[in-house]
């Protein structure tokens, strides 16, 4: 089976890409599968589910979001090959910009919009930064120029990636996007890989549900702003 | 050759704003990366989430293809020939059709016969390896298939219907972003350039510092016509249909053209679709038909052009407050 990491800011169209490029990797009678990680709800699942795509979701709810991911994912890749999966997918919104669900030789795939503002490359971290395919998204309702300047600055803050548009709505480029999705390696586990960046460290007394505001409430690992002018 | 990371900042200044994207002010020119990023405390570079062993390698690759980018005159294309595959039962198109340098081709057909499809043949130079299994040959030969997923080779640039901006920006700085994107020698000139030809184009006049979410939608279009033109890398344009919004039709085919893009237009304007040297007709997903226009078909372009230029009469009437009273017949 092969796996491969789908991430990208809420909204940019992460399901519809995947859902366009399952489309074409089933008309070369390829079997793929999702997992969906998301925070608080999804109905995402249910639009696999419809186009008969099997699907798990898995919520973090209170967790770290991607904590949550890396301590659920070897067990996503057992349930995908116990399905008999040739692709699975999975899909997370990197919420806080500093994650990366992206794993080492692991196909690692980033989306993002055109409509997020040219500043947004310099501002996503390593889940735009490290991925090996970026797909910029919602080309159809912006200028040919502004799509040109966006994948220029995407290029400038990932220069090694291969940069794609791909259209959610009619599929174009979903196509190559497959073939680009086939291209990666089996796995038969994760156990053992290492995620290409280390997560945030989460130490201090609100991890652990403090809810009081002040210093003498505030324990662990505490950085302070710097106020001085 | 040094490697990038071992070079003065100085020596290639550009760099700079790979280091911004990461979050990063580079103040010192007189040091290299690897002195620099050496000197960046250690969880500092884990708050921008910067690892030195991966950062340097994208640093390699962005140098690279900076120097790429400006030794490269883009992809010489002087020609472009479909070769037909099947349709969507499976019928061989039986097609092999050249398009020149300066040639407008229409492509009429449909919502959903295969429009998009045809488009992103081009657009990924399909080997017989996509859905439809057309070829796409590049100078009459087999294009090499690296450029495939090369943004800076980008073979089709496409004017789509929806002409939003998102940025907000005046058209001058707008433009002058996307010149400096592109690297050109003289980005003022070429955006002083580009906003006269766009006001050629547009029935009413915009100025420099006009913000571009202000423009009208023909202004918009007047403005990415000429962008195109001028600035984009894309030896293809692909048009989405130019609509009638006091835009000059011909004067913005003709500029494309003289800009020795190839064109190929989706088109049901009958104006438009006869302005092209010829016509593919898509159904089933496969290329159906190739028209020629005729010299007859020619003919009727004047009368359409009658036609058009009385209905435009008829919306400036309208625009300044008249009446349409007693049209008949005979006006048409």
């Amino acid at each position: 089976m092969k796996f491969i990491t789908v991430s990208g800011p809420p909204s940019s169209g992460k399901t519809s890409v995947i859902l366009k490029t399952i489309d074409a990797l089933a008309s070369r009678e390829l079997k793929t599968g999702v997992v969906k990680f998301d925070c608080l709800t999804t109905d995402d699942d249910k639009l696999y589910e419809k186009k008969g795509i099997p699907v798990k979701k898995g919520l973090s709810g209170a967790l770290c979001p991607d904590h949550f991911f890396v301590s659920n994912v070897e067990e996503c890749v057992r349930w995908g090959k116990d399905k008999g999966l040739d692709i699975l997918i999975s899909e997370s919104a990197g919420l806080c910009n500093r994650c990366s669900p992206h794993i080492k030789d692991i196909t690692a795939v980033c989306v993002i919009d055109n409509l997020s503002g040219v500043n947004t490359p310099k501002k996503i971290g390593p889940m735009l930064k490290s991925a090996d395919i970026v797909i910029i998204t919602k080309g159809d309702i912006v200028s040919q120029a502004e799509r040109e300047v966006f994948a220029s600055r995407v290029k400038i803050a990932n220069p090694a990636a291969t940069i794609m548009n791909v259209n959610g709505i009619t599929g174009q480029g979903a196509y190559e996007l497959s073939r680009l999705f086939i291209s990666g390696d089996e796995i038969e586990t994760l156990k053992g890989r290492m995620l290409r960046f280390s997560m945030p460290s989460a130490l201090c007394s609100y991890c652990l549900g403090e809810r009081r505001i002040g210093d003498s409430y505030q324990m662990g690992n505490v950085r302070k702003m710097d106020m001085e002018e | 050759m040094k490697k990038a990371a071992d070079r003065k900042f100085s020596e290639q200044t550009y760099m700079t704003d790979f280091f911004e994207s990461f979050g990063l002010k580079i103040e010192n020119m007189a040091i290299t990366p690897a002195e620099y990023i050496s000197s960046v405390p250690e969880e500092k570079l884990e708050d921008l989430g910067i690892e030195p062993e991966t950062f340097f390698i994208s640093l390699e690759a962005f140098v690279a293809d900076f120097e790429s980018m400006m030794s490269d005159k883009g992809m010489n294309v002087e020609s472009l020939t479909i070769v037909g595959g099947q349709d969507k039962s499976g019928n061989p198109e039986n097609v092999k059709l050249t398009i020149n340098k300066g040639d407008i081709i229409c492509i009429v057909g449909p919502t959903g016969s295969g429009k998009s499809r045809l488009l992103a043949d081009i657009e990924w130079l399909a080997d017989g390896d996509t859905p439809t299994g057309r070829r796409i040959l590049i100078n009459g030969e087999k294009p090499d298939l690296s450029i495939r997923y090369s943004p800076e080779h980008k073979l089709v640039a496409q004017l789509s219907q929806n002409m939003n901006f998102v940025m907000d920006l005046t058209a001058e700085e707008f433009v002058m972003m996307h010149a400096e994107s592109r690297l050109v020698e003289n980005p003022a000139e070429k955006t002083a350039l580009i906003i006269e030809q766009a006001n050629m184009l547009a029935g009413e006049q915009f100025k420099p510092d006009t913000p571009v979410t202000s423009l009208s939608g023909g202004q918009s279009r007047a403005l990415m016509i000429a962008d195109t033109a001028f600035l984009s890398k894309s030896p293809v344009v692909l048009v989405d249909e130019i609509e009638n919004a006091g835009i000059d039709r011909k004067k913005a085919l003709e500029l494309l053209v003289k800009e020795e893009k190839l064109v190929l237009m989706a088109t049901h304007d009958p104006i438009l679709a006869l302005m092209g040297s010829k016509r593919i007709v898509i159904k089933n997903g496969g290329i159906h038909e190739i028209i020629e226009t005729s010299s007859e078909e020619r003919g009727s372009l004047e009368a359409l052009r009658k036609l058009d230029e009385k209905l435009l009469t008829m919306r400036n009437i309208l625009r300044t407050g008249g009446r349409l009273n007693n049209i008949d017949d005979t006006i048409i």
